[in-house]
């Protein structure tokens, strides 16, 4: 099957291609993009589910690449689980886009179609050349889209440090292909070459840092609520549902496929570090954040962390041949990445429907939309099921597997290694309830309670291809949530050809189970005992209670009923997103975000109004991007002194180059 | 022939089960109340209060804010509806019931989870600001509280080879493990998160009417009629979800095993004495200390969250898994 599927695939992309310059020539034409790109997305999603059912791998050369060498593309297992997730949720953005939400949409619309098939075409890479080539693709056609409203500062500066974190990920990327398979760039060769000693440790360094930039994973997460919001929202959602998949598919397909099973086991150590902090930071993020966009990627930052821990225990296990655990842990990471990337494109649809519907994405402009946009609420309700981890939602199957991945974790062994997984297990927790706290911040401010503007409270429900698009993700993340054994099925031909050991006995016939003998999470009977306890209350209530209900002024603890000229109350005393992150701010942050919170209150007589203004600093600007950016201004003022340097000068600077890099050249030459 | 009556048995002891929870879970609430009343010199309501309270409220009709959405009304059902499960999970006079297989501590915790989260959106809903700031208060401490929760499933994972809370109820019945120092201080963080979860003193008051101490009362403060009475059923039955929660874990003796009726007298009587004892307990507890202030709250679980921390790695140590 995989040997049809893969010049289909090649197909798909180079007809989305062709969409993109056509949206290009004539921006009239954007419903034949996005109707086009929607089809073929359809069409994509459907051959990987084929293929994947149907087990197989085919390999195909191109007539064109390098000189001398042929662009490879490959279709395996792995590639068809990320290839599955980017199709079914480019085929849901595609659809939402149809629907155009703001004239300056037009601008993004020959960038949309390149930009899903750049990641399609990374996925399908079997060389280097042609994954860097889809990457940096992927990064520009990304770039592109999120200056489309360029007229605001906001947006260039975020597209400017978007483009500088792409650079430094192709800066990390190169050399870590080139120090793998001596040279050549096709995979297999870099498969019988697996690296050793120093030059795996490098591999491993520049991999992490390069690919985990543009996952978002601590500490280089800083430009991802920046710019993934900045996209229009059907672009947002593939960034976060899609985008940050595809580079957490370059770390497995790099540390899991390329570099071999024979490394040691510190080579998860990274990983679980920093998905631990991703963890933590971006959940509490999440909290502080005040648009509803950003929010969202925040919380793309926690659940990439997760997967990254995933991946991480995966690699302390089987370096210590517990090949079930291994396959438990890449389990868990992979079902992640499969239901965070519905759930989140979801949730990034319904947040453009509430700032199209609501005319704002700021938490404080909006509320009330239940009332307005029913399907909308409802939608982002299923969506935050997923992201707080709630059962019988997705999101809590997939995080019950990784729980259950570290829960087991500390047979590895080794005392200090036992204790540090403890504490990543409570760091976890943690950041569960953080987005847990999110999602109803969140779906209570923006949604629920009374509207804070006119405009919002005459917000309008979207139309009806956006409905469908988001109704539809509604039903896939149902179907994760109930029947997690089959998405754990569809997975278990990826884990097996990276771990060589499969899922045996972990699936079992009702629910997902952590080892053969051992009683597991049942979702299905779960969900059939919440709708069963759910008829049995309807049932007693019908028998007992009385029907029907009054209305009245909200009793708010016995205030007086609004006056006239207040139709919704006052809305400013509803908790707003600020002051639902306070209690957190003054118990987390202070000390994770130096969260700092200044009253400037007017003196006695003075009639103008008290301010209470936040200020909050993620722990890696300091850390890490300010000491850079003086570093740069440094290395520039160096750089500018020597333009002044007399013409003996330069010239004694460039004989002192030349002899340093020949006598580098001959040290490398004796070694 | 034995593999069916067995079968039996155990649905037969799962249905005892459930409609003993719901039977139980107001009387709990009315005997912490008036061992409380007792304390402060007060006679106190009977024993049987909230269960007339219920009743007294099904009879009355809802009135709901003039922008309730229907969020505002499913929410209770949603939450009664998760705690009712987590009720059946949680075994109480007998092991081994039919939905013993599912009763997953992490599912567990989930599904309380889902009626907390049910109940800070209905708070929510409504605009108010009393709902929000209970809303914002409740979800913080889990912040706290699933942390700490999460190193007791852990230890007792690591003890019972399994998150299943009947097995691990089974492990610790039959004694096998003896006593362990991490079993007491997980004893502890776990007595700590069910105070904060259930909104007990020193976290919150469950009697208070002042609008600065609530924290759960505030969440539910425009409910009336019939979704009050889910409300409060839902309390109820978290308090003795939690209650009996504790009880299997760290109280296993003379629980019953569910195909084995004959035992299940004794196992109902020890249940029964159990929770009793721990109501008692908690009565006592909440009239000898003050309510904290809320920002105190995180240091309060921070407290149990080290006692889960010190519990696991002393386990690490002592069963020599390094």
């Amino acid at each position: 099957m995989s040997a049809l599927a893969l010049p289909l695939m090649l197909a798909i992309i180079l007809g989305l291609c062709g969409l993109g310059i056509v949206g290009a020539i004539r921006t009239r034409w954007a419903w034949l993009v996005h109707q086009g790109s929607a089809i073929l997305c359809s069409l994509g999603a459907l051959l990987s589910l084929i293929a994947l059912i149907l087990p197989g791998s085919a390999a195909l050369a191109l007539p064109i690449g390098l000189p001398g060498k042929a662009m490879q593309l490959a279709l395996d297992p792995l590639a068809l689980v990320f290839l599955l997730l980017l199709f079914v949720t480019a085929t849901a953005a595609s659809l939402f886009a149809l629907e155009q939400h703001a004239a300056e949409e037009a601008r993004a619309i020959p960038f949309f179609p390149v930009f899903i098939a750049a990641m399609a075409l990374t996925l399908l890479a079997a060389d280097a050349f042609t994954l860097l080539c889809g990457f940096e693709l992927m990064s520009l056609a990304s770039w592109a889209t999120i200056l489309y409203r360029h007229e605001e500062d906001r947006s260039r500066s975020a597209a400017l440090f978007y483009l500088g974190m792409a650079g430094f990920s192709a800066a990390c990327l190169i050399p870590a292909f080139a120090l793998l398979g001596g040279g050549a760039p096709d995979f297999a060769a870099m498969r019988a070459m697996p690296p050793e000693g120093w030059r795996a440790g490098f591999v491993l360094a520049l991999v992490v840092l390069g690919a985990g930039s543009k996952a978002g994973l601590a500490p280089l997460h800083l430009w991802l609520p920046l710019a993934h919001p900045a996209a229009p929202s059907h672009i947002s959602a593939l960034m976060s549902g899609a985008m940050t998949k595809v580079a957490l598919y370059v770390i497995v397909r790099v540390l899991f496929d390329l570099c071999g099973p024979a490394q040691p086991i510190w080579f998860g150590a990274p990983l679980l570090v920093m998905g631990a902090a991703s963890a933590v930071l971006g959940g509490l993020r999440a909290n502080m954040e005040s648009d509803l966009k950003a929010v969202l990627a925040a919380s793309t930052i926690e659940n990439v962390g997760f997967i990254a821990i995933g991946l991480g225990i995966a690699f302390l296990a089987r370096g210590a041949d517990l090949a079930p655990l291994a396959a438990l842990a890449l389990a868990g990471a992979l079902f992640h990445v499969m239901t965070h990337g519905v759930f989140k494109t979801l949730l990034f649809l319904g947040a453009g429907a509430a700032w199209h519907g609501g005319g704002s994405r700021m938490l404080q402009r909006l509320g009330g939309l239940v009332h307005r946009m029913p399907i909308t609420t409802a939608c982002m309700i299923a969506g935050c099921i997923g992201l707080a981890a709630l059962p019988p939602g997705p999101g809590f199957a997939s995080e019950w597997v990784l729980f259950q991945a570290i829960l087991a974790a500390p047979r590895i062994g080794g005392l200090a290694l036992q204790t540090s997984l403890t504490v990543l297990a409570v760091l976890m927790a943690m950041a569960t309830a953080l987005a847990a706290t999110a999602a109803i911040r969140l779906l209570g401010v923006a949604f629920l309670g009374r509207p804070r503007t006119p405009r919002a409270a005459g917000a309008q429900e979207v139309g009806f291809t956006a409905c469908a698009a988001m109704l539809g993700l509604v039903a896939l993340c149902a179907l994760m949530g109930l029947f997690p054994t089959a998405i754990l099925g569809l997975i278990e031909p990826a884990i097996r050809q990276m771990l060589r050991a499969g899922l045996s006995g972990q699936i079992g016939v009702v629910g997902i189970q952590p080892g053969a003998e051992v009683p597991g999470y049942a979702a299905l009977i779960i969900a059939s005992l919440l709708a069963a306890g759910g008829v049995a209350i309807a049932l007693v209530l019908r028998r007992w209670a009385v029907a029907g209900h009054r209305r009245g002024p909200a009793w708010a603890g016995g205030f007086a009923a609004p006056p006239a000229w207040l139709p919704f109350g006052d809305p400013a005393t509803q908790y707003g997103g600020a002051s639902f992150a306070q209690p957190l701010r003054r118990a987390l942050a202070t000390a994770v975000l130096a969260a700092r919170e200044e009253v400037d209150m007017p003196r006695p007589g003075d009639t103008r109004a008290g301010r209470l203004s936040v200020a909050l600093r993620d722990p890696a600007e300091p850390w890490l991007f300010a000491p850079i950016g003086r570093w740069r201004e440094k290395a520039t003022s160096l750089a500018d002194a020597m333009q002044f340097l007399t013409i003996r000068q330069t010239l004694s600077v460039m004989f002192a180059l030349l002899v340093l890099l020949l006598a580098g050249i001959a040290v490398m030459e004796a070694w | 022939m034995n593999i069916v009556i067995s079968a039996l048995l155990r649905l037969l002891a799962q249905g005892l089960h459930i409609a003993l929870m719901l039977a139980v879970a107001p009387l709990l609430v009315g005997l912490i109340r008036l061992v409380k009343a007792r304390l402060l010199g007060r006679r106190g309501p009977p024993l049987v209060q909230p269960w007339r309270d219920l009743l007294r409220l099904m009879r009355k009709q809802p009135v709901l804010a003039d922008n309730a959405s229907i969020v505002f009304c499913a929410a209770p059902a949603v939450s009664l509806a998760a705690i009712v499960v987590a009720a059946a999970l949680v075994p109480s006079f007998a092991l081994g019931m039919t939905l013993g297989p599912v009763s997953d501590l992490l599912v567990i915790a989930g599904l309380l989870a889902l009626a907390r989260c049910a109940t800070a959106l209905a708070g929510m809903d409504v605009g108010t600001a009393f709902g929000g700031i209970g809303a914002s208060r409740d979800m913080t401490f889990s912040v706290y509280a699933e942390p700490a929760l999460l190193l007791v499933i852990f230890t007792l994972a690591m003890l019972a080879g399994s998150t299943n809370l009947d097995l691990i109820a089974a492990v610790l019945r039959d004694g096998a493990l003896g006593l362990r120092v991490s079993l007491g201080l997980v004893l502890v963080a776990i007595l700590t998160v069910a105070v904060a979860e259930n909104g007990r003193i020193p976290v919150d008051n469950p009697a208070t009417h002042l609008e600065l101490t609530m924290v759960h009362e505030a969440m539910t403060l425009e409910y009336s009629g019939r979704n009050l009475a889910m409300v409060e059923a839902g309390k109820a039955l978290k308090l003795l979800v939690w209650l009996s929660l504790i009880g299997t874990i760290f109280c296993p003796f003379g629980t019953a095993m569910a195909d084995n009726p004959l035992f299940w007298p004794l196992g109902l009587l020890l249940w029964v004495a159990k929770i009793s004892f721990l109501a008692v307990a908690l009565a006592v507890f909440e009239s000898v200390v003050a309510k904290m202030r809320v920002f105190r709250v995180p240091e309060f679980l921070g407290v149990a969250l080290l006692f889960g921390l010190l519990a696991a790695v002393l386990l690490f140590v002592s069963t020599g898994m390094t």
